[in-house]
């Protein structure tokens, strides 16, 4: 699907949302009249300082403005991966996007992230991984790293590699891996209209609470993660 | 990957009170060494996960000069071995004694 | 001959360890109250990773990352610290979720700060989505703490630096204390040499790295709070004076750090090298930061440098 199919989907009341250079800010009207603040990147763009100043300041605009839940979209590269970037301190833009996304979601405005493209890296962590459900669209192709590289560092042959990622799903690119992580919580249809989807998401969202880890070890993908959390936390409550 | 493990008898148990000391870590050309005092007083183990195949001959002599001149009954010597040089190995095995014998904790 | 070890005091011990060589266990020691530490799952409990085995690799006991609590100045503290040796400090499935645990608890407790002793260099490719997601997992951890009115200090120094998700963590900490050799950046100079060119950076040229992502451009740049020499001394002492500057954390934090980061990209947005945003900062002789020892350039630091302070 591509992102006007989406959006049509997902918003037939219509939408207020541009395109800039793969910055993608506005808003839409939901099925029961209520408005979505939406953004996103698209058009695999690298998120870079430029980028993530926008997204971050149209959030920040909305609160206290609007209410109502926000969508972050996903089609993107990984950061932007530049010497200007890491000069200006591309770590603290992308960190203050999630940050802004973070706040938001404990306070009143749900945040829902579809991945329907690509991303990597750092752009993922900002973007999809910072809100409270993440959902993946059938074709989206999340690469946290790619296998030439991880090829090059680890010195094993892509055969190798390709071999090895079907005994588990930790370490290759795929969004059936990120779902069995407990990183995407579902995936939804594309045959099926996106709207319909959405509001059976914004009726029964779940809490504010990160329950990734739990999800990541009911689907098998991660199964130390919560149980060791888990220790530490009682650990430090017993210690104070 | 290869695992060792080696059994020693000793004649004395090794002094000091503490329970259990780390030293190292897991590099390339370095190791880490667990020392817990675990077992009956003229016991010894050490046991070996390392990345470097085919040195358990050198292991061998190492480990019994090592225990031959520390005497480190009651340890249980844990290794994870990025591949280091037998030099080094001797030098951890013996930070870890120094460790767990001093007074204290 | 040396100087009997009793004779030592454990400030001066700190004061002459290298912050940068130390292992993490060492850091921890000498940056509590001495004899304070205690440690979370500790090795004894050899809770490995799970993963590394696949690709026939040598596990280690902590995982790399050791986590527990401990007294600074007497006032209790949790802590956590990587071992940047070890797989270059990077996130893994068990490494990461010790930390998740930490800030969980840190935020019930509510006034009890984190130390996170950084030095990373992201994302461990062998377990490349469990580590991406703890990372991810961190940052929401570290935000619902501050929420809750924790303080949450990064303190950057090691061998490894903190690169790729580490630098996220670091910029969602309450306040930040980079010695010179404690980089912080998201794309590591071979990954972005690798894919943009020699021309773009040359990974090689390590005055380059230094200047573009080393500890003394960031402190001038208002990414860390404090400046500290390379020993674990003045990072016991960074943390403390942090400790006493945070202040609460809400949303005209976020607001505030959105003014701050603006004004930073049109400011010197168009500046092509760390010396010449220096310079537009006013710096004479911006070129010879570099080699400033660290008392002059933390004097120059604090008369011209911004802090993040309040704006994070």
């Amino acid at each position: 699907m591509t992102l006007d199919d989406i959006l049509a989907s997902l918003f037939p009341k219509g939408h207020e949302i541009r395109n800039d250079k793969g910055v993608l800010l506005g808003s839409a009207t939901l099925r029961r009249g209520d408005k979505m603040l939406v953004l996103g990147v698209a058009d695999r763009t690298a998120l870079g300082v430029d980028e993530a100043i926008r997204l971050s300041g149209h959030v920040l605009a909305s609160i206290g403005r609007d209410s109502g839940p926000i969508l972050v979209l996903v089609d993107s590269d990984s950061q932007r991966m530049s010497k200007r970037d890491e000069l200006l301190g591309l770590n603290e833009f992308l960190a203050h996007l999630a940050k802004v996304l973070i706040h938001a979601d404990m306070n009143g405005r749900p945040t829902i992230g579809l991945l329907y493209g690509h991303s990597a890296a750092g752009a993922l962590l900002a973007t999809g991984l910072a809100t409270r459900v993440l959902i993946g669209l059938p074709g989206a192709h999340p690469a946290v790293m790619d296998l030439p590289s991880m090829a090059k560092v680890t010195k094993l042959s892509m055969e190798a590699l390709e071999k090895k990622a079907k005994s588990t799903p930790v370490f290759a690119p795929g969004l059936s891996n990120l779902v069995q992580m407990g990183a995407v919580h579902m995936t939804w249809s594309n045959d099926a209209s996106l709207a319909d989807q959405l509001e059976v998401l914004l009726a029964d969202m779940p809490a504010a609470r990160d329950q990734r880890d739990t999800l990541g070890k009911a689907r098998g993908g991660r199964l130390k993660a919560a149980d060791i959390a888990e220790r530490v936390r009682d650990l430090a409550l017993q210690a104070r | 990957m290869e695992d060792l493990r080696f059994e020693h008898s000793v004649r004395t148990r090794a002094g000091g009170a503490r329970q259990s000391a780390i030293v190292g870590v897991v590099a390339s050309g370095n190791l880490e060494v667990l020392v817990e005092r675990v077992l009956p007083d003229a016991e010894c183990t050490i046991e070996i996960r390392t990345a470097a195949v085919g040195f358990g001959e050198v292991w061998t002599a190492v480990i019994g000069d090592f225990v031959e001149r520390y005497s480190p009954g009651g340890l249980r010597f844990s290794i994870n071995d990025g591949g280091a040089r037998p030099d080094t190995v001797s030098l951890r095995l013996a930070q870890a004694v120094r460790l767990i014998t001093e007074n204290g904790q | 001959m040396t100087t009997p070890l009793k004779d030592v005091t454990p400030a001066e011990r700190a004061r002459s360890t290298s912050f940068y060589e130390a292992s993490a266990r060492t850091r921890l020691e000498l940056l509590l109250d001495a004899g304070s530490f205690v440690e979370f799952i500790g090795p004894e409990q050899r809770e490995v990773s799970p993963h590394l085995k696949i690709f026939d690799l040598p596990e280690q006991f902590d995982d790399g990352l050791v986590v527990g609590h401990g007294r600074l100045d007497d006032a209790p503290v949790f802590v956590a610290a990587q071992e940047g040796r070890f797989m270059g400090g990077a996130f893994g499935e068990v490494h990461g979720a010790k930390l998740i645990g930490l800030l969980r608890a840190a935020r019930q407790i509510a006034s009890m700060p984190v130390l996170i002793l950084f030095d990373t260099g992201g994302v461990r490719l062998q377990e490349a989505n469990a580590g991406e997601l703890a990372i991810a997992e961190i940052m929401r951890a570290v935000m619902e703490a501050r929420s809750a009115g924790v303080k949450v200090v990064g303190l950057i120094g090691g061998r490894s630096g903190c690169y790729g998700g580490g630098g996220l963590i670091a910029g969602c900490c309450s306040a930040l204390a980079v010695s010179e050799p404690g980089r912080i950046a998201v794309s590591g100079p071979e990954v972005i040499e690798t894919n943009r060119g020699v021309e773009e950076f040359d990974s090689r040229d390590r005055a380059l790295v230094w200047r573009t992502m080393g500890g003394k451009h960031r402190r001038l740049l208002g990414a860390a709070d404090v400046f500290a020499d390379d020993n674990v001394q003045d990072f016991r002492e960074a943390a403390l004076e942090l400790l006493g500057l945070i202040g609460p954390f809400a949303l005209d934090s976020l607001k505030a750090e959105q003014e701050r980061l603006a004004d930073r990209l049109s400011r010197y947005g168009a500046c092509l090298d760390a010396v010449d945003i220096w310079t537009a900062q006013g710096i004479a002789h911006a070129e010879t930061v570099p080699e400033l020892p660290a008392d002059q350039f933390i004097t120059l630091a604090n008369r011209i440098g911004r802090t993040s302070r309040d704006a994070r």
